[in-house]
């Protein structure tokens, strides 16, 4: 169980580091090149992102990885099928991220039957409220797969209890207003943010959008159990390449 | 938890949870809006006050000859403030904005009406205004865009996607993802999430409530088709909306491009090329693959190349409330053609399907039964597209010495 590993990985070390890949961007093989580099350099858990033609929660740096992969004609089902390569050969968990898109169209029960051969843990799917997710709950816990749901700043406390009631995991809390991949200031309104975050619910606490460095993450440390890196890995590796990412990740996680 | 703004199978709200406080708000302004008399006698106000309201509905007498079988009439959204019916909805939404004391709005635009209406409306309201439009509509609408700077409003021209409305749209969700608080986002259709599909139809129907009353008045009887393009289906759904409880039937036309069977359209309804989905935080039919990944739509209309569709039509197709039907780009042309040569009213490419459609019908129908025709907009905004479709070799020349000018 995704929730179990945490909190294991949490009595050795005191903050894990999520990071994010659009599968299929640059290509299935460089994905592959990745995700290898990232587990070999001490990341605790990985998002792969599904690509989607309308990503609306998404800023410049991922929706450009997501309209490239599928120019370069990257399906679902070749998705699916990486899903499944990654969870077999390397230790940690893995999460689909997508939009709902994706789900309804494969099935949402398929989708998840689907994960659970594959070897996956859960899903981020940003567009979908609870309000809109009986199928996909039903779905995902016949499976034992976590739904991660996510927190806003702009949540209201009665709001993030009944979001706390239907996730599983973790629960993913972007830090800002905005989309993936802009600027966040990481200073007390964050901590605070991140306290009303801990009174909703048990379950660990992740922190994204706009952590991009080892200051983000240490300023993070003792505050989120996760800190999560999107956009900033994929501006490394489509500026240094895929050896300065390595390098970039285990300064993050190292001491 | 509650499901909101279904309309059968369709509709919801699939919203990043960033943005679900801002749609209670809008919500609830909305329904108390909704449930004040006040605000829509004040409404109809400012509509004859600066619109055209109540637009008339013109007995094409021409025409009417002209196909030999129903008598055809055309509502004339044309005559609205900047030109299209979007007006209606534009200054609807600019009332909401006043009470919820925000400053800034920001909107999509494909054919350039509704920027154009949000810049006016921006203007007159004192707002900030950024306008989001994909390459391809900045560059085949260019007066529009014209207008919207002289306006005061920042026209950002996007270029991801496939650089239409679709894309347009998805720039403005990101835009307001960041200024919820001081920005609303004038969505310019009856689509979206949850109030929006309802929310701008209750503007839009301005147009078939007085479609209504003008007919028992001027007739003492209703017609017996109504006709009207679909885009997103905002003016679609404003006139049927004057009809729905009658026994008159309601036809909504939609952009069958190059033709149905050619792939290149933008026929959500009337075509077997589209499949339910989800995107754009609400679940109807949208062009898409099995994948679920979007497809590129082609129109000659730039207003109704979108790759969804209100998730309400989508509802009252299922239930068989509302035929839907097709017109292809040349029959558009050649309606555009004769309606301007017959009765000297000018249709935006948009609205022509509507004009395109009923033509084919017209002359089937009986003397004694009655055709409205909504016309949602005037063409001047096509100059560019009707002049090379016509391929008119004045205005070309004229193109070429314009620009001779510039360079000099
Ligand atoms: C003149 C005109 N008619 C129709 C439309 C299509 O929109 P809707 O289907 O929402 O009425 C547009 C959209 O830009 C338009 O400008």
């Amino acid at each position: 169980m995704l929730e179990t590993y945490i909190r294991s990985r949490l009595a050795e070390k005191k903050i894990l580091l999520m990071t994010h890949i659009v599968i299929g961007y640059p290509t299935l093989e460089i994905s592959m090149e990745i995700v290898r580099t990232m587990v070999a350099a001490g990341v605790d858990l990985m998002e792969l992102q599904i690509p989607f033609s309308e990503p609306i929660a998404d800023g410049p740096v991922i929706l450009k990885a997501n309209q490239q992969a599928l120019a370069n004609g990257v399906t679902v089902g070749q998705c699916l099928d990486f899903g499944r390569r990654v969870a077999r050969q390397f230790p940690i968990p893995f999460l689909y991220m997508t939009y709902y898109n994706i789900l309804f169209k494969h099935g949402v029960d398929r989708f998840a039957d689907d994960m659970l051969e594959a070897g996956l843990q859960g899903a981020i799917v940003p567009d979908l409220p609870p309000e809109e997710a009986a199928d996909y709950l039903d779905a995902m816990s016949r499976n034992e797969l976590s739904p991660i749901f996510i927190y806003s700043p702009t949540t209201s406390e009665a709001r993030m209890n009944t979001i706390a009631r239907v996730a599983d995991g973790f629960v993913y809390c972007v830090a800002r207003k905005g989309v993936t991949g802009d600027q966040t200031e990481f200073s007390r309104q964050i901590g605070d943010y991140l306290g009303r975050c801990r009174e909703a619910t048990h379950l660990p606490l992740a922190l994204g959008f706009g952590v991009k460095d080892k200051t983000d993450v240490d300023f993070l440390t003792g505050k989120a159990d996760i800190a999560v890196i999107g956009s900033q890995t994929l501006r490394v590796v489509e500026n240094q390449g895929i050896g300065a990412m390595g390098q970039f990740i285990r300064q993050v996680v190292g001491g | 938890m509650i499901k909101r703004g279904y309309y059968g199978n369709f509709g919801g709200a699939f919203l990043p949870e960033i943005l679900v406080a801002t749609f209670d708000e809008l919500e609830g302004v909305y329904n108390d809006a909704r449930n004040d008399p006040r605000f829509w006698h004040d409404y109809e106000l400012l509509m004859s006050s600066y619109s055209c309201r109540p637009t008339p509905i013109t007995y094409a007498q021409n025409l009417t000859s002209h196909f030999g079988g129903a008598r055809i009439f055309i509502k004339r959204e044309d005559l609205n403030h900047t030109g299209a019916h979007k007006a209606n909805n534009v200054m609807g939404q600019g009332l909401l904005v006043k009470r919820m004391g925000k400053t800034r709005v920001i909107a999509e635009t494909g054919a350039g009406q509704h920027g154009v209406a949000t810049a006016t409306m921006a203007a007159r309201f004192g707002f900030d205004c950024t306008i989001y439009m994909g390459e391809v509509d900045v560059e085949r609408q260019r007066p529009n865009v014209f207008w919207m700077e002289q306006l005061g409003a920042t026209v950002v021209p996007v270029t991801d996607g496939s650089r239409i409305l679709k894309d347009a749209i998805n720039e403005a969700f990101r835009d307001w993802v960041t200024n919820m608080d001081s920005t609303h986002y004038v969505l310019g259709t009856a689509c979206g999430p949850h109030p929006f599909p309802e929310m701008v139809s209750w503007f839009q129907s301005i147009i078939g409530k007085e479609a209504r009353r003008q007919f028992m008045e001027r007739e003492g009887r209703l017609p017996s088709r109504v006709f009207a393009c679909v885009g997103g289906g905002s003016n679609a759904m404003g006139v049927f909306s004057g009809f729905f409880d009658d026994d008159v039937e309601l036809v909504g036309v939609e952009a069958a491009g190059r033709g149905l069977d050619s792939g290149e359209h933008a026929s959500r309804l009337c075509s077997n090329d589209a499949s339910v989905g989800v995107a754009q935080g609400y679940k109807t039919y949208f062009l898409q693959d099995d994948d679920g990944q979007m497809k590129e739509t082609h129109s000659i209309a730039a207003g109704l190349d979108y790759v969804g569709v209100s998730p309400i039509l989508s509802d009252l197709k299922e239930k068989g409330r509302v035929r839907f039907e097709g017109a292809t780009d040349r029959e558009v042309i050649e309606a555009l053609r004769l309606t301007m040569k017959k009765e000297g009213v000018i249709p935006a490419l948009e609205s022509a399907h509507a004009f395109a459609r009923a033509f084919k019908e017209a002359p089937e129908m009986a003397a004694d039964e009655i055709i409205l025709i909504n016309q949602s907009g005037r063409g001047d905004k096509d100059i560019f597209t009707i002049a090379d479709a016509f391929d008119d070799p004045k205005w070309k020349r004229f193109i070429v010495e314009k620009a001779k000018q510039y360079h000099a």
